[in-house]
Parts: C-alpha cells; sequence; structure tokens
C-alpha cells in the first residue's frame, strides 16, 4: 500500500479495490463464463494538497482504478473512503453532492466537450446542475477562463473552434468551477504535442498550490509524472508493482518492472542515450482474464528469465508476491527486489 | 540569402557510410482547400547518406509525414509537388505510376504508424510477406514463404514457423509492427521510411520494435528515414536531425549538434518544453502561443509571432537555412548565434497562469466554501 507522506492529512483513501468485469457466453441466456480482473486488490492513499501519480502501460487497469475511485463505475469489492464515507456505498444522492468535490478531467479534449455549447456554457453547466449559477455564476466562468490562460471574451465560442491545448484548459476550468478537493488527471496531455504540453502541465502545477488541490494523475508517461507527482504507484495487470515518493522511485527503482519500463525511455540526450544500459521485457501483456499464478509479472520478468534459480522461480509461480517494504526503502511486490540506480 | 548551402553531413559524422542514395531538392507540396491553398511543405532538401539514419522531427502539422509520403508518391492526385526526389539517378516524380510501383517495396520501403492498417486482415502475415516477396522477385510460391519464415525470424518473433500462418488480429501491436518491419525488409531496400514506427506503442514494445528496426537496417544496410515527434526516439536513434515547423526545415545538424547547441529558438523551446526522466523536476518553459496555419502564411519567419527573440527584422523575411556552429549544422534564424550558450530558460519565460484571476479564485472559494457549506 502506498501512504501519505508523515505531517500530510489524507484525504482519500482507497482500500483493496477490486473491479471485476464480467465476460458473458453468447446467446440468450449471457451466462457468466469469466471476469476480466482490471484491478485486483489495490489500495492507497492521497494526501491534502498532494499528487499521486498512476502510472502503467495499456491495460494495466490505471484508468479504471480512477473511475472507480470516482464512482464512475462501481467496485466489485473494497472501499474508497473519503471524509469518514465509503464511496463504493453510498446512494446516489449523496454521491451527487460529493461529485462538486471529486471533479475528473478526461484525456480526449476532443470527445469530452460538447460541440453544441458555447465555451461559458460547458464551464457553467457544473454549477447550474448543482444550483450554484444564479450567485454570481456568470463571473466566475470568467474567472476561471482567466485562471486557465483563455481570455473571457472567447466566451461565445465553440469548443471547435479551439486548439488542443486551449480545449485541455477548457476541460480544467470545467472540473473547476465547483471548487474541488480531488482531480483525477486521466491522461491529461497525452494528446497535446510536447511544446502545448508543458503549459498544461505548468498550469497545473500553478492550480495546485494556489487552491491547494489533491491530484490523482493517470499516465502512461513516466517523464510527465516524475514531474509533476509527489508519490508515484506503478501498475502491471491490475496491481501496483511498486510505489514511493518520485525521488525515491527514480532513484532505485527495485522492481523489474518499474526498472524495465524506466530503462525502456529514451532520453532527449543523444550520448547518455546510447550509452545506457537497457532492461528488456520479453513478449506481450497477458490477459486479465486469465493473469499468471503467482507473480503477475513472472511471464515477462527478465530477472525471473536470467538471474534467478529453478527453486527460486518455483516461489515466483506459487506465490503472489505481497507490496510491502522488503528493505528497499519503499514497498515493492517483488521477492527478490533489488534497487538500482538506472539514471 | 544566396549563400552556399552544404546539406552534406559533418566529416566524421557517427554512421556515415557512403554516397548519397535518396535526394530531396525544393520539395513543395500544396493541397487545395476550401480556404486556399494549403502550402504543407514548403522547400525541403535533404541529402540521404548509405547506412545512415536521418531522423525527422516536428509537432503535429509540421509537414514530416506529407514530405515522406510525396517522396513515396502516395499523395492524393490533388496535391500539387514540385522539386524533385533523385533517386539511383532518376527524378521519382517524373517516373511513370508503373516505374513507380517497381521503386516502392522493392528499393524504397515505408513503415507507417499503425500496423492493423497497414496489414491486410483476411490473409496471414506469412502470405503477406510472401506476397511482398514475389511482387519484386521471380521466385516460387514455396521459396518466398520460406523467405517470410526467415524474415520473421530476424525480427525475432518467436516460432516463426507457426506465427507466419496467424492473421494480423491474432498478433499484439508489437508483434504486427515486426511483421511490417519483416515486409518492409523483404526486397532489401536501400532506403527504409519509417513513419512513427512506435508512436502506437506501449513503452516497453517502443524499445523492443526500435531494436528490431536497427535490425532490420543492419541486415539491409539501408539508409533510413525515421519520422517521429519524440525527441528521444531521435536521440537514440538519429545520426543526423532535421527539426521542421511549419512546412520547412528550420534545424538540421547531428543528433549532437541539435541537442546539445541548438541554433533555433524553436528546437531549443522543444526542448525547454519535456519532462526529462533523467533530472528531477524543474520548471518546463512552454513555447508560447501555436503554430501559424499554412493557409495564406504572412511573409517572415512562420516562427515569429512565438519567438522572445523576435524582432521586426523577422517579420519583413523568412529566413533561410545558414551554416552555424559546423559545416553540417544548420539553422532559419537571423539570431541563431544569441543562443550560444543559453538554456531555454534563459531564452523562453515559463508561462505564469494569471495570478490575480488565481487568486480572486482562491479567495472566492474561500468564501463561497464557507456560504455552500451554510446552505448544505
Amino acid at each position: 500500500m502506498t501512504t501519505v507522506e508523515q505531517g500530510t492529512r489524507t484525504l482519500l483513501s482507497v482500500r483493496n479495490v477490486v473491479k471485476h468485469f464480467p465476460i458473458r457466453s453468447k446467446g440468450l441466456i449471457r451466462r457468466q463464463i469469466g471476469a476480466v480482473q482490471a484491478v485486483s486488490d489495490v489500495s492507497f492513499d492521497i494526501g491534502e494538497g498532494e499528487t499521486l501519480g498512476l502510472v502503467g502501460e495499456s491495460g494495466c487497469g490505471k484508468s479504471t482504478t480512477a473511475r472507480v475511485v470516482l464512482n464512475l463505475l462501481p467496485a466489485t469489492s473494497g472501499e474508497v473512503l473519503y471524509k469518514g464515507q465509503d464511496l463504493t456505498k453510498i446512494g446516489r444522492g449523496e454521491m451527487r453532492g460529493l461529485r462538486r468535490e471529486l471533479q475528473i478531467v478526461f484525456q480526449d479534449p476532443y470527445a469530452s466537450l460538447d460541440p453544441r455549447l458555447p465555451v461559458n456554457e460547458i464551464i457553467a453547466e457544473p454549477l447550474r446542475i448543482h444550483g450554484l449559477y444564479s450567485d454570481g455564476g456568470r463571473d466566475r466562468v470568467r474567472r476561471l477562463m482567466q485562471t486557465v490562460g483563455l481570455k473571457p471574451e472567447h466566451g461565445n465560442r465553440y469548443a471547435h473552434e479551439f486548439s488542443g491545448g486551449q480545449r485541455q484548459r477548457i476541460g480544467i476550468a470545467r472540473a473547476l468551477a465547483l471548487r474541488p478537493k480531488l482531480l483525477v488527471l486521466d491522461e491529461p496531455v497525452s494528446a497535446l504535442d510536447v511544446s502545448i504540453q508543458a503549459g498544461v502541465l505548468n498550469l497545473l502545477d500553478e492550480l495546485q498550490s494556489e487552491l491547494d488541490l489533491s491530484y490523482l494523475f493517470v499516465s502512461h508517461d513516466l517523464s510527465v509524472v516524475r514531474h509533476i507527482a509527489d508519490r508515484i504507484a506503478v501498475m502491471y495487470l491490475g496491481s501496483i508493482v511498486e510505489t514511493g515518493t518520485a525521488e525515491e522511485l527514480f532513484a532505485g527503482p527495485a522492481h523489474p518492472y518499474t526498472q524495465a519500463l524506466i530503462s525502456a525511455i529514451p532520453l532527449p540526450d543523444p550520448r547518455k542515450e546510447r550509452a545506457r544500459e537497457r532492461i528488456t521485457v520479453v513478449g506481450d501483456l497477458p490477459s486479465p482474464a486469465n493473469p499468471p499464478s503467482g507473480c503477475r509479472f513472472r511471464t515477462r520478468c527478465p530477472k525471473f528469465a536470467n538471474e534467478l534459480s529453478d527453486a527460486e522461480r518455483t516461489r515466483c509461480v506459487e506465490e503472489p508476491p505481497a507490496l510491502v517494504e522488503r528493505g528497499q526503502g519503499h514497498p515493492v511486490s517483488c521477492h527478490y527486489a533489488e534497487r538500482r540506480a538506472l539514471l | 540569402m544566396a549563400e552556399e548551402i552544404d546539406l552534406s553531413p559533418a566529416p566524421g559524422a557517427r554512421g556515415v557510410r557512403g554516397d548519397v542514395v535518396l535526394e530531396v531538392s525544393g520539395l513543395d507540396v500544396t493541397f487545395p482547400s476550401a480556404d486556399g491553398p494549403v502550402r504543407a511543405v514548403r522547400g525541403v532538401d535533404y541529402a540521404l547518406h548509405r547506412g545512415e539514419v536521418l531522423g525527422i522531427v516536428g509537432e503535429s502539422g509540421s509537414g514530416k509525414s506529407v514530405t515522406s509520403m510525396a517522396v513515396m508518391r502516395l499523395l492524393p492526385n490533388t496535391a500539387q509537388v514540385k522539386g524533385s526526389v533523385r533517386f539511383d539517378g532518376r527524378d521519382l516524380l517524373t517516373l511513370s505510376e508503373v516505374e513507380m510501383t517497381r521503386v516502392r517495396g522493392s528499393r524504397i520501403a515505408m513503415i507507417f504508424q499503425d500496423p492493423m492498417t497497414s496489414l491486410n486482415p483476411v490473409y496471414t502475415v506469412g502470405a503477406q510477406i510472401a506476397e511482398a516477396v514475389r511482387a519484386h522477385h521471380d521466385v516460387s510460391k514455396q521459396a518466398a514463404t520460406e523467405r517470410a519464415v526467415e524474415l520473421l525470424d530476424k525480427v525475432r518473433i518467436p516460432n516463426a514457423k507457426d506465427r507466419a500462418s496467424s492473421y494480423p488480429h491474432e498478433l499484439s501491436g508489437g508483434m504486427r509492427q515486426r511483421v511490417v518491419i519483416a515486409i518492409a525488409m523483404a526486397n532489401d531496400p536501400d532506403v527504409i521510411i519509417a513513419d512513427e514506427p512506435t508512436t502506437a506503442l506501449d513503452v516497453t514494445v517502443q524499445a523492443q520494435i526500435l531494436e528490431a528496426l536497427a535490425a532490420a537496417q543492419d541486415e539491409t544496410g539501408a539508409a533510413m528515414v525515421l519520422i517521429t515527434h519524440d525527441l528521444g526516439v531521435i536521440a537514440g536513434q538519429a545520426d543526423r536531425v532535421m527539426v521542421m515547423y511549419a512546412g520547412k526545415p528550420v534545424e538540421v545538424g547531428t543528433a549532437e549538434d541539435v541537442f546539445y547547441t541548438p541554433r533555433m529558438p524553436y528546437t531549443l523551446g522543444l526542448l525547454g518544453s519535456l519532462p526529462r526522466l533523467d533530472r528531477p523536476s524543474e520548471r518546463l518553459t512552454p513555447i508560447p502561443g501555436a503554430p501559424p496555419s499554412v493557409v495564406n502564411m504572412p511573409p517572415g519567419c512562420p516562427f515569429g509571432p512565438r519567438c522572445p527573440k523576435h524582432t521586426a527584422r523577422c517579420d519583413e523575411s523568412e529566413p533561410e537555412l545558414r551554416v552555424t556552429t559546423g559545416p553540417g549544422h544548420l539553422a532559419a534564424c537571423h539570431y541563431a548565434e544569441t543562443l550560444a550558450g543559453q538554456e531555454a530558460t534563459d531564452v523562453f519565460a515559463s508561462e505564469v497562469a494569471d495570478h490575480e484571476a488565481l487568486a480572486g479564485l482562491a479567495a472566492a472559494a474561500e468564501g463561497a466554501g464557507t456560504d455552500g457549506e451554510a446552505r448544505a
């Protein structure tokens, strides 16, 4: 599990969350014949004013986790604790009240904005839904647009008249409209060119320090996560395999998957990049409907393939490694965890 | 600005082995549109040498893909293409369609971003590779199939023999892209053009594919044009780099030149916008504004409106590529020399949100927060 640093108050706790999607048979009865184990026993805390980066490759369950946290998808089991309440168990009415404080920004700024509404209406919509617009809503929308770096006089334009970066700013303004405590950012800069992406990241930095927001930042891009996150949780096939502060995790990644991930990311520095040690994983992601026994990473693990004895391997096959502190300075779910300096 | 420009690589540059195989000069591509002509490519020149990797980098809309589509003559008929593409003593732009078909796939191979759309879903991958072999060589079906298995093995597909009878949908994205690379290698091409070959893939798979590409290049001895928006991929793979902006190369040089001593503010800005894996978090310096529309471009430097070095001189005429730190290092900026020794943070202001508005919002949040609670 990954917990907040000392001196930070916990805002939201996720405990043993599991999310399975049923696989049904064809035909009339559509009997359940299996389950895609998208999220398997994930736990973490997010502190006030803190950013937790949830990182992993496609299909690792990071976006599903984010949606379960916001109760946009019902959890199969587990708890999401916010202000002493378990979000997975409360009623719709109560959840609606809490939605003000828990907001999301989606990846695709082209699909997540209503094409038929002018921008000031898009940003005003959450205020209207919660009955807050009549109380100075117009003014607030103008201020929100200004804050995210848009001109308030462009409020009458439609989303298609804006560039990708500007649209993402509109999405952020909409998410901020209700003064949330937690923003879930699901790949918020992945669709943007780098020169535009940098502006959005800087904006998120500033909003956080000024408005004391907490972020759950979901991304496949470790460089971006290193830049923005205080703490990082690395996911693989539905589970967190390693977690720690950003500094700690990059100084000494101890899980073979984290090591492979870090060493696979090309550095924009020709001499460094060509001289780097590579740790490569083999093969492809196993099906989450039928994950490997024991350690889920073992089928692709370079350590399992090259360094371990047969006796050691048996343990990987039979016993799922728990995510605990193993003398590596931070929790890691590998029986044979070993810190390595890779950068 | 009629300076003599040397587009050949700096002597001693890494990986330069021999003669020019492909020479693009004055390439210009215009598409008609309802708003007027779109000048997607506005004068691209480069010479590709045997065995080298030329990386073309730029953001969306910079013209990097259109350049290569024009070289391969794969653009729709409505596109107006000017200039010349010298390959093997001929100008590809003047060949008949029949002659061009003989060049495509056999002498110049292309790898696209999305392997699912470059493969045919109703044929096995083995049959598709064999088809590529037989398209340019008069060999038996069986010999072609054997060659297909051999090629699958070369791009490190495990159990190549079994895999040859798989359909594309049965393979993962990484495996599919290996098949596409195998097809590109099939006829021992002189040039491989790879257009964003790893963009659709996860990073761990990307690393595998980049290895397979390097292996394909070694095996065939081909020169490669690698098009990508990822500066990290360029840094690892390219011998020489061409940075494109608004349809034109704005900086050309060895990878070392471009990454360590950029002489075009745009390049410096790109490097400053990148969050770095190998350094603790520092402030990013985004490039303000957005790339210009390539319809009815005003005169002057296309990067001018976003450039901190911008002066009246930049609006008068578009700066040409000119020699900067060394003979092979060119940049299209009047003020290239002023970038010597400067970091992105010295040149670009790190953009700050509207602090007044932000403070107002924070204050309003406090005030209204209590209101809200009272109301609830």
